[in-house]
């Protein structure tokens, strides 16, 4: 593999660009690789990347029904945060934090990680007690958060109301080096990594099968044939369900439809992440200037991957009463993507009841932060047996009723 | 938007009118019951891509609890009964069949 660098970049400019390579291969499968992953993802190609950088374990496949990053790594809002209550949640998302600060370099793909401060608004008293909670707990945990005042939130985001009439800004949990990053190119970067370690990423290539002997997993079906494997996980988000069926268990888990939306581009406007979970929205700028706007979910099961009106109505007249600036906005693109969402709104990475198949599920609406520090929790998971970062996340929870219970710190918003 | 009909008060609701309530016919544990009984009971549930069966509760209009069986992958209402049943009607898993061959849903089918 070539490295991307500014030298890379003048030595191209001189011979009409006719030197690049493709960032990744694409081959047909092999009869057998040490370990499969199936979905190609941010989740499971980090996944990969790990396994392969950290325990040298470079013989994989990571499989993919669509086109790689296509499902929620290039659906959701990028918002990178970690100011979490439970110890177990902050471990794995300020870890997953702290790689995305180093991941361009790690990877030699910009991924255009902007740390550029997240709030989460208090808008009413209830939140006000709860985030300060959160920025306690936190400071324990080593998060740098803090709880603002009503003044602070005005002066780091100017375009903001803060006497609003229904629900004035009364402050919020500000965690400065949260941001943003490009969820594409954390997918592209890699996938590159990946397929520079010698591993295949085979697109278009759905799994109808997990074949298994002794309680053990051998391989699966796909639509490229059979391709055996010594250890298999299983990575796919809101297809989880359908995947724990064909090996045969069953998860706490329901997928239901979570949907974002883009304003038109303008001039650069707020510098920061604002999410107000009262009133259910959340809003960036991205580097080309639109308003990049997250809102509900649906509450019922749903595979559709679109998004509905009456959400989108909800959300934006929820930001309009906080941020007046965007009432004349024209919203340009809108979509959904399907998310799986677990019963203590924290995720599962986890072995599974059939030996060798590991699962990474239940990231719910708050995947995208999560991405390496997940692949690297997982990638430990799977190599050695256990991993601190996953310990609190087996799918025993549910039985042993140890929840991590993040429904009340993250709400709705992630 | 999903469109349910209310099978009580027959009023043909949007989604905005009603409140979703999950699964529906969970098989209900309580003390003395096994630990993965209980486990299935409060956690595991069926998720399926395809026919579906729930609880919605027409909320902002007579307030009442009813089952709907739907398609999570189309959207489609397959149709709608109360809340009482034990299983879906025989003329509604007819119509299931009738669309969708082969489907199944725990001991329904």
């Amino acid at each position: 593999m070539k490295r991307y660098s500014a030298f890379a970049v003048a030595r191209e400019a001189l011979r009409f660009h006719s030197g690049w390579e493709r960032a990744w291969r694409s081959p047909a499968p092999k009869k057998k690789y040490d370990v499969i992953i199936i979905g190609a993802g941010g989740h499971g190609l980090a996944t990969a990347y790990y396994l392969g950088r950290n325990f040298g374990i470079r013989n994989v496949a990571v499989i993919e029904k669509g086109w790689l990053g296509g499902g929620n790594t290039g659906r959701n809002t990028t918002i990178i945060r970690s100011n979490y209550l439970q110890d177990p949640s902050a471990a794995i998302y300020e870890k997953a934090r702290g790689l995305y600060e180093n991941l361009s370099q790690d990877l030699n793909y910009n991924i255009m990680f902007s740390p550029r401060g997240v709030m989460m608004l208090a808008q009413t008293q209830h939140e006000v007690r709860g985030y300060q909670r959160t920025a306690h707990a936190n400071a324990l945990q080593g998060v740098t958060t803090e709880f603002i005042g009503p003044q602070k939130v005005k002066e780091l985001c100017p375009i903001m109301n803060i006497d609003g009439p229904r629900y004035p800004v009364l402050g919020a949990l500000w965690q400065p080096r949260g941001g943003t990053a490009r969820h594409d190119a954390v997918a592209w970067g890699y996938a590159r990594a990946c397929s520079d370690m010698g591993m295949d990423i085979i697109q278009k290539c759905e799994v109808t099968g997990v074949r298994q002997s002794g309680g053990k997993v051998v391989g699966v079906d796909t639509t490229k044939g059979a391709i055996d494997c010594d250890k298999l996980g299983v990575v796919v988000a809101g297809h989880s369900g359908v995947l724990a069926d064909m090996a045969g268990f069953r998860l706490p888990i329901e997928s239901v439809a979570l949907q974002a939306l883009v304003s038109e581009p303008i001039k650069p406007c707020m510098d920061v992440v604002v999410m107000a979970n009262t009133v259910h929205g959340y809003m960036s700028q991205s580097d080309k200037g639109e308003m990049v706007i997250g809102g509900g979910a649906d509450g019922y099961n749903n595979y559709t991957q679109r998004g509905s009106f009456h959400h989108v109505e909800e959300t934006v007249r929820a930001l309009v009463e906080t941020f007046p600036i965007i009432s004349r906005l024209k919203m340009l693109r809108w979509w959904g993507g399907i998310v799986d969402m677990t019963g203590d709104r924290s995720p599962i990475l986890s072995k599974t009841p059939l030996e060798n198949c590991f699962i990474n599920c239940g990231w719910g609406t708050g995947g995208f932060k999560a991405i390496p520090g997940s692949g690297w929790g997982m990638a430990e998971l799977m190599a050695k047996g256990h991993s601190p970062l996953t310990e609190g996340f087996s799918l025993d929870r549910f039985k042993e009723g140890k929840f991590i219970d993040e429904s009340v710190a993250a709400g709705v918003a992630h | 938007m999903l469109i349910l009909n209310c099978p009580y008060c027959g009023v043909d609701a949007e989604e905005t009118e009603l409140s979703p309530g999950g699964e529906a016919h969970l098989k209900r544990y309580g003390p003395g019951s096994s630990d993965a009984d209980f486990e299935d009971y409060l956690f595991q549930r069926e998720n399926p891509k395809g026919v579906h069966f729930e609880r919605w509760r027409h909320a902002n209009g007579c307030g009442k609890w009813f089952h709907a069986a739907r398609c999570t992958m189309t959207l489609e209402v397959f149709g709608t009964y109360a809340a009482q049943s034990l299983e879906p009607p025989k003329s509604i898993q007819k119509a299931i069949s009738k669309k969708r061959p082969g489907w199944s849903w725990r001991e329904f089918s």
